[in-house]
């Protein structure tokens, strides 16, 4: 935890002190490392048997509690999203 | 829409190239992911610090940020109650507790199956990776369906690391310091509420 905040911490001195340079390059490159970590995270869970072979068991309870709780924090967020963030000031 | 295709495509390469062994022995064994994580996290800092809007969007902050963690916290509890009605196998409360891990997997699941089971601890494992992916990969919709605040409601406890940079990315870089702030509430949330839950439904 303290060390991502680091790393991010000095990524925003960096950026800082790099404000007048040509920066276009950093969200494409931020697009690629999303890409890698999903690409990873996707090994992570294919080397895993337990996970796959419960997958259709005790999955579905998983996915079921899951879209429960995700299906209440978007209504949630969109309530919140509208009434507090949305107005121009 | 292509932006979530794109990104599953990727994590189902990830699986399949593992399943196949496709892969050298060294991708495997270590988990280079953190590392790309650090990455991560230092082009996301440099695209913020190079931004004169974010500081600008730091000073704006006001006390209605508090409700974003709120979201959360009760739509994540209401839904998950909702949902154990659904499973004849699983209790309001160990539903509770699973919701609870808010895409917090590692602490959530490794506390469950401490507390009530190596069972319902895969359950937590399961739920849990799948919150996070489902940000991951479906950000972009959220976005579009249920406002920029979605995609760090849906991100739960990790909109601090892992999916900040899908956030800052479709939401946009004047919701990182609500997106820090949410991580960081629902981070400490979670053994809180997790070992709670645990303990009502013993």
């Amino acid at each position: 935890m303290l060390i991502i905040a680091a790393i991010m911490l000095t990524g925003v001195l960096a950026g800082v002190l790099l404000r007048n340079r040509d920066l276009s390059a950093v969200p494409h490159m931020i697009t690629i490392a999303i890409r890698l970590l999903l690409f990873l995270l996707g090994v992570a869970v294919g080397c895993r048997r337990d996970i796959l072979d419960n997958l259709h068991t005790i999955g579905i309870q998983a996915l079921v509690i899951t879209a429960g709780g995700l299906a209440g924090t978007l209504v949630c967020a969109r309530l919140v999203y509208r009434r507090f963030f949305t107005r121009k000031d | 829409m292509r932006g979530s295709i794109i990104i599953f495509f990727f994590f189902i390469t990830g699986v399949l190239t593992a399943r196949m062994g496709w892969l050298p022995a060294t991708l495997v064994e270590n988990d280079f992911s953190i590392y790309v994580l650090y990455g991560l996290m230092f082009l996301v800092g440099m695209s913020i610090g190079s931004d004169t809007k974010v500081l600008r969007g730091m000073k704006r902050q006001k006390a209605t940020v508090v409700l974003v963690p709120l979201a959360t916290l009760l739509g994540t509890l209401a839904g998950c109650a909702a949902a154990s009605f659904l499973l004849p196998g699983i209790r309001v409360w160990d539903s509770l507790a699973v919701g609870s891990g808010f895409a917090y997997y590692s602490l959530s699941s490794v506390f469950i199956t401490e507390l009530r089971g190596a069972e319902l601890g895969t359950v937590a494992l399961i739920a849990n990776v799948t919150r996070e992916l489902f940000t991951l990969m479906c950000a972009p919709l959220l976005v579009r369906w249920f406002g920029k605040l979605a995609p760090i409601c849906s991100g739960g406890a990790t909109t601090m690391d892992t999916t900040l940079p899908v956030i800052v990315r479709f939401s946009g870089k004047e919701f990182v310091v609500v997106s820090i702030f949410h991580g960081f509430v629902t981070d400490f949330s979670v053994p809180f509420l997790v070992t709670f839950f645990c303990r009502m439904a013993a």
